[in-house]
């Protein structure tokens, strides 16, 4: 498993930590807020994968395009989605992302090419092909990011996509977020490999396993996958081996229903957040400045969402028909 | 007005000569399915690999599910790709990028996106292909939200609404009979366009209203020429789009003529004639003189010898008779 060597500057690494640091008081807001009856639908949180979300979009540029899932709050903030529309969203407002139609599953903010977390377990890794295909067709050197979980990796739509992207050379990273578990079910019964980066063999694609909880090492792989897609070489997979220390959903626990306390103490012990901290050897002021920081912007999206409108009823016929 | 200019081709060359405009219209355009490059394949393709190369007119992997998830993100970043499902019984396997994902996107992503995508699927029964390829599948279409559904019975509208269903910025479902792919008739020269959203009548009458749905729309022109003969002038009407359907141009007729056939070539059984009658009774329950009466294929699968065959798939003789049913 790949980890991070030491080649990144102390100012992009300090970046990251923001990130994975507004990405961490985004969910714990949204948690709390869903808890007071005041986020509409579902809410899957992401809290200890945040290394993938920003190492993964650390490596990207702007006018690229990531795909995402259901626990998709991570991706969306790590490309730059606005926190108050996506709280918004949230919170059943309309001045949401999606106008309070679609929801914490389909976040989505096209203006930053984010576009969509798509629920459905494996189908966001074709329109990433898709994707693809636009910018090849069109000569541009853009690439477009699917995140998927281990889950998805034993879905058709995942090898159909890789096999289209292998084919046609298309400009797509394939970022397989592995936190051990579909819901309740492990990898390890569901799914034929140890290493689910030994995929990418049958679609002769590179593949790297990556240490999740390291947002060094997953940077320094997305970058090479990255320039690889952007050089015209086609697809590559990476594994980033994390977990999430909170449940599938509010549902379950976080541990003592499938996961052992001593294996999710185990994982805790590797919060990315305290490994990115040891790397940069920061000091309280430090950690301080950046908690305050990211309270400034989580406070501000909270008063946007506060004090948003509720949709009026004609937003239910809306959007259909472009 | 200037003189339209008509002339006589086939239904597929119709659809053959759409795409080529369209193609050559807008590079945003593209075509991608299994088989679609080598012009021998299928006539509604010849000759657009060779004119506009593989890129845009792209053989895929017999991988249903990718190609079309990768034709509505392809729509999502600004192209407007056209789909060749060869046959609709393929297509269950892309029931998710196309119901959950094109259908849904647009709105559930609160008008950030649209989704300019057209799904050709060449459909229906006749040439003994058996339970898995000669399926009529619009049914279920019409319970998709965010989906036109496009249902052409003649030259003329397969060409005219092929090219409308490329210029919308929705996703279409384009469904072409495969029976009437041979099926000749006037369409006129140039640039024509057929809207989307109309019923069309297709031969005028006072006694009673045929609706029919692709093949059947032909098979009930046929059935009111034999119906002719022994005396009942019939109204032909083709609604063309079941989503949207249109239903005042429907009841229109139906308020004329007080009783009405629904035929259509999928089975009975929450079918397409099902909407439509249900449609009609809250629209012109008033005029109807009787019930409607519908002709479908029976709530079997459709089996390969050509007698069975028979026996399940709808037909002029079997509109001809429940016609006289409902008159008598």
């Amino acid at each position: 498993m790949a980890r991070s060597t030491s080649r990144l500057s102390r100012k992009r690494l300090g970046e990251m930590y923001r990130t994975m640091l507004r990405i961490r008081r985004f969910e714990e807001t949204a948690d709390d807020l869903y808890m007071v009856g005041k986020v509409v639908g579902g809410v899957h949180v992401s809290i200890g994968q945040e290394a993938c979300s920003a190492g993964v979009c650390a490596a990207l540029r702007e006018d690229d395009a990531v795909l995402t899932t259901h626990r998709g709050h991570g991706h969306s903030i790590a490309k730059g989605t606005r926190l108050p529309e996506m709280l918004a969203e949230l919170m059943g407002k309309v001045t949401g992302l999606c106008r309070s139609k679609g929801g914490s599953m389909h976040i989505a903010d096209v203006s930053k090419g984010h576009y969509g977390a798509h629920s459905i377990v494996g189908a966001n890794m074709p329109m990433a092909a898709g994707i693809g295909l636009a910018y090849q067709l069109e000569g541009k050197d853009q690439v477009a990011v699917v995140f998927f979980g281990d889950g998805a990796s034993n879905n058709g739509a995942f090898h159909e996509a890789m096999n289209l992207c292998a084919i046609w050379k298309l400009p797509v990273v394939f970022f397989c977020e592995n936190n051990q578990y579909a819901v309740s079910v492990p990898a390890e019964y569901s799914t034929s490999v140890d290493d689910i980066s030994v995929r990418s063999k049958g679609y002769d694609a590179p593949g790297l396993t990556v240490d999740g909880m390291d947002v060094a090492a997953v940077y320094e792989a997305s970058r090479e996958a990255v320039a690889h897609a952007r050089r015209g070489l086609g697809p590559s997979l990476i594994e980033g081996k994390t977990y999430r220390f909170f449940g599938h959903s509010r549902g379950d626990p976080h541990y003592g229903m499938y996961r052992t306390k001593e294996e999710w103490e185990g994982w805790k012990g590797r919060d990315p957040l305290i490994v990115c901290e040891k790397m940069l050897k920061m000091t309280a002021k430090q950690k301080k400045a950046h908690a305050d920081a990211v309270e400034a912007e989580i406070k501000e999206a909270i008063e946007f969402a506060e004090s948003s409108p509720e949709p009026e009823e004609s937003v239910a016929l809306e959007d259909i028909f472009a | 007005m200037p003189e339209v200019k008509m002339r006589t081709i086939s239904y597929s060359t119709a659809i053959n000569e759409a795409l080529h405009e369209e193609m050559a219209r807008d590079e945003k355009v593209f075509l991608m399915g299994e088989d679609v490059a080598l012009s021998a394949i299928s006539p509604a393709t010849a000759g657009l690999g060779d004119r506009f190369g593989h890129e845009r007119v792209r053989n895929t992997p017999i991988s249903e599910l990718g190609f079309t998830g990768a034709a509505v993100g392809a729509a999502m970043a600004g192209y407007r790709p056209v789909l060749d499902m060869r046959r609709i019984d393929f297509m269950m396997l892309a029931i998710d990028p196309i119901a959950n994902q094109a259908a849904k996107l647009r709105y559930m992503l609160g008008g950030q996106v649209s989704i300019p995508l057209v799904i050709r699927a060449p459909e229906g029964g006749g040439s003994q292909n058996g339970p898995t390829h000669s399926q009529c599948l619009e049914a279920w279409f019409i319970q998709v939200p965010g989906l036109r559904v496009i249902v052409p019975s003649d030259p003329a509208d397969a060409k005219g609404l092929l090219k409308s269903a490329i210029r919308e910025d929705n996703p279409v479902l384009f469904v072409e009979y495969r029976a009437l792919y041979s099926l000749e008739g006037p369409v006129p020269e140039g640039d024509h366009t057929e809207p989307i959203g109309k019923a069309a009548v297709k031969r005028e009458g006072s006694d009673i209203t045929l609706i029919g749905i692709g093949s059947q729309a032909r098979s009930c022109l046929e059935a009111a020429e034999l119906l002719a003969g022994e005396g009942v002038d019939a109204e032909v009407v083709d609604p063309r789009t079941i989503n949207p359907l249109d239903v005042e141009g429907i009841a229109d007729s139906v308020r004329k003529t007080g009783r009405c056939i629904v035929a259509e070539e999928g089975h009975k059984s929450g079918g397409v004639g099902a909407e439509i009658a249900a449609s009609l009774q809250e629209a012109a329950f008033g005029a109807l003189k009787t019930p409607i009466n519908r002709v479908a294929a029976l709530d079997v699968p459709v089996p390969v010898h050509t007698k069975l065959e028979a026996i399940v798939l709808p037909s002029t003789e079997k509109i001809v008779a429940a016609a006289k049913k409902v008159l008598s």
